[in-house]
């Protein structure tokens, strides 16, 4: 038993306690974005959505269920238990064992990119992101990728025309995107010179955000000439990342893989109850992932002007995380919006837009930003 | 001859889309708003609100078997309702009116009429086929039960919902 001694427990316990903490609040963040989708998406077409679903406290001896704010905000419950309790029916025609698999690894490759993002500065000097490698988007993007096996293995184990012609265009809208995804965020790199997550908002929490460039945390001030330069590469960039993001989470309007009106479900037609649950969790998992992501790489992370970080007390490090998941929430509600508003691209415009376009402006906004720092610096 | 679709022609601001989507945007964004403002007046919130206000004199609710001023219920059991209903919904057994009973000139009254809602289309043919005004749809429209068997009004329920409706041509009446 001396392998034990060298054990650092202290490490175990902390990033057990992270993941846990983490993955309930990604969870949470998960259902009220669905919540909130059927809100927005309702309020936007003059329908109300759901509204009135409270908390059930009546079972617990309460006089009125609680149904606070806009109501409905029971209804994320609702979903889940009837979900858990639906009948998990597997088709005949079924592969059982990839069938059985296609889901897990869906959901698998979001929640593992998660481990990477820094979502908190740190509470009692405990870092507040559960793994600080230094390559930290390249994870990410490995990571993400694989959770295309997810929808390809649905499709096929699925036997059935739809769901196979769903995840075949998942899977050419994925690979396509993916590179401009990639590409996209390589100015950062050029500027930042360095790829670890947590120092990218140390960098920014000192310089300032990415995108809006002197909103340092202490003191905000008018962006230098340098500064003003460089943000023209890095904002095509944003857009372009933003853009791949929504065609990599087969967000409106680039969800060909389950297009209702030419696919019935698309590649998850075949799956009910939790099975179907899971696709879904792992859709709005990646979107949160890569809401994450967008804000810690262009938008500062954790940090806001005048808000001290959480070497400052206990108190200021759970500021942080509010203000981290703030963000994210924000930008989760502008995926709903667009969603809400843009209608579905063709085909034809999905790859001319990824291969013609994203991919030749994210080349040349690398050389951009590459003669910028040359230039400047 | 084919026929060339005429294609818009489009803006710079168009053709990049970027700025449409902001356009787009626009439009659902002060939907949202408006919504949120309450200067939207949207559809009515159904268990509160009932349209039973606004419904219209010719509403085919629920078939009923109605009575008149004179408490009678006025169905003779001549079946016409159960022969014409298209999904089959009636079914009456006839009976005999007692001899020593004021109505014992009109002979005959139904032992037993149900009808079956879950089969009911509310299509009002038996309303029309009815010779002595004995069956009306009336604006019952949410019926429901737990079970098939709780959903077949019998006669009881029936005269219920039918409740005395006036007006109606007294042909049983002694004659003047």
């Amino acid at each position: 038993m001396d392998f034990l001694s060298q054990i650092d427990w202290f490490l175990i316990l902390t990033s057990l306690a992270k993941t846990v903490g983490l993955l309930g609040i990604v969870l949470t963040l998960v259902s009220y974005t669905v919540y909130a989708e059927r809100r927005v998406s309702a309020l936007m077409q003059d329908r109300l959505g759901p509204n009135r679903t409270g908390f059930p406290i009546t079972l617990l001896g309460a006089k009125k269920d609680f149904s606070p704010f806009l109501g409905g905000l029971g209804q994320p419950i609702a979903d889940a238990v009837k979900l858990l309790l639906k009948e998990d029916f597997t088709p005949a025609h079924v592969r059982k064992f990839y069938y059985w698999l296609a889901p897990g690894l869906g959901i698998a490759a979001v929640v593992v990119g998660l481990a990477v993002i820094p979502f908190g500065s740190s509470i009692a000097g405990v870092p507040m992101v559960i793994a600080n490698v230094d390559i930290g988007p390249l994870f990410i993007f490995a990571i993400s990728s694989l959770g295309v096996y997810g929808i390809v293995l649905a499709g096929w184990s699925s036997n059935s025309k739809y769901p196979f012609l769903g995840s075949i265009r998942s899977t050419s809208q994925m690979i396509s995107y993916e590179l401009s995804l990639g590409l996209s965020v390589v100015p950062l790199f050029l500027i930042l010179g360095k790829l670890n997550l947590v120092e990218i908002i140390q960098h920014q929490v000192a310089n300032g955000w990415l995108l809006l460039p002197g909103l340092t945390a202490a003191s905000p001030r008018l962006p230098t000439f340098t500064e003003f330069l460089l943000w023209i590469p890095v904002f095509i960039s944003f857009i372009i990342f933003t853009t791949a993001m929504f065609a990599e989470t087969n967000r409106l309007p680039f969800d060909l893989p389950e297009a209702e009106t030419e696919l019935v479900g698309g590649y998850h037609t075949e799956y009910s109850s939790m099975k179907f649950a899971l696709f879904f969790l792992g859709e709005y998992a990646a979107m949160i992932l890569g809401s994450a992501l967008i804000v810690v790489l262009f938008l500062g992370g954790w940090s806001v002007p005048w808000i001290p970080d959480g070497s400052s007390g206990i108190l200021w490090g759970l500021v942080n995380i509010g203000v981290f998941f703030a963000k994210v929430s924000a930008f989760l509600i502008f995926f709903i919006f667009v969603r809400w508003t843009l209608p579905r691209f063709r085909y034809d415009q999905l790859m001319s837009l990824g291969w013609i376009w994203f991919f030749e402006i994210a080349l040349v906004n690398i050389f951009l930003t590459a003669g910028i720092v040359a230039l400047r610096q | 001859m084919a026929y060339t679709v005429p294609r818009p022609k489009l803006t710079f601001a168009e053709k990049i889309y970027l700025p449409t989507v902001f356009a787009g945007l626009k439009i659902t964004v002060g939907h949202l708003v408006r919504m949120l403002r309450g200067k939207t007046k949207v559809i009515m919130q159904y268990p509160e609100e009932k349209w039973d206000a606004h419904m219209p004199a010719h509403y085919r609710g629920a078939p009923t078997l109605v009575s008149d001023e004179h408490g009678r219920t006025r169905c003779v059991a001549c079946q016409l309702c159960e022969f014409i209903c298209p999904p089959r919904a009636i079914k009456i057994t006839p009976g005999e009116i007692p001899s020593d009973n004021a109505n014992a000139k009109v002979e005959k009254q139904p032992a037993e009429f149900d009808i079956d809602m879950v089969r009911c289309i509310y299509c009002g043919m038996c309303e029309e086929v009815c010779p002595e005004q004995a069956i009306f749809l009336r604006k019952d429209y949410a019926i429901v039960g737990t079970s098939r068997k709780e959903m077949v009004h019998n006669k009881a329920k029936l005269i219920e919902l039918g409740g005395i409706r006036t007006g109606l041509v007294h042909k049983w009446n002694e004659k003047k």
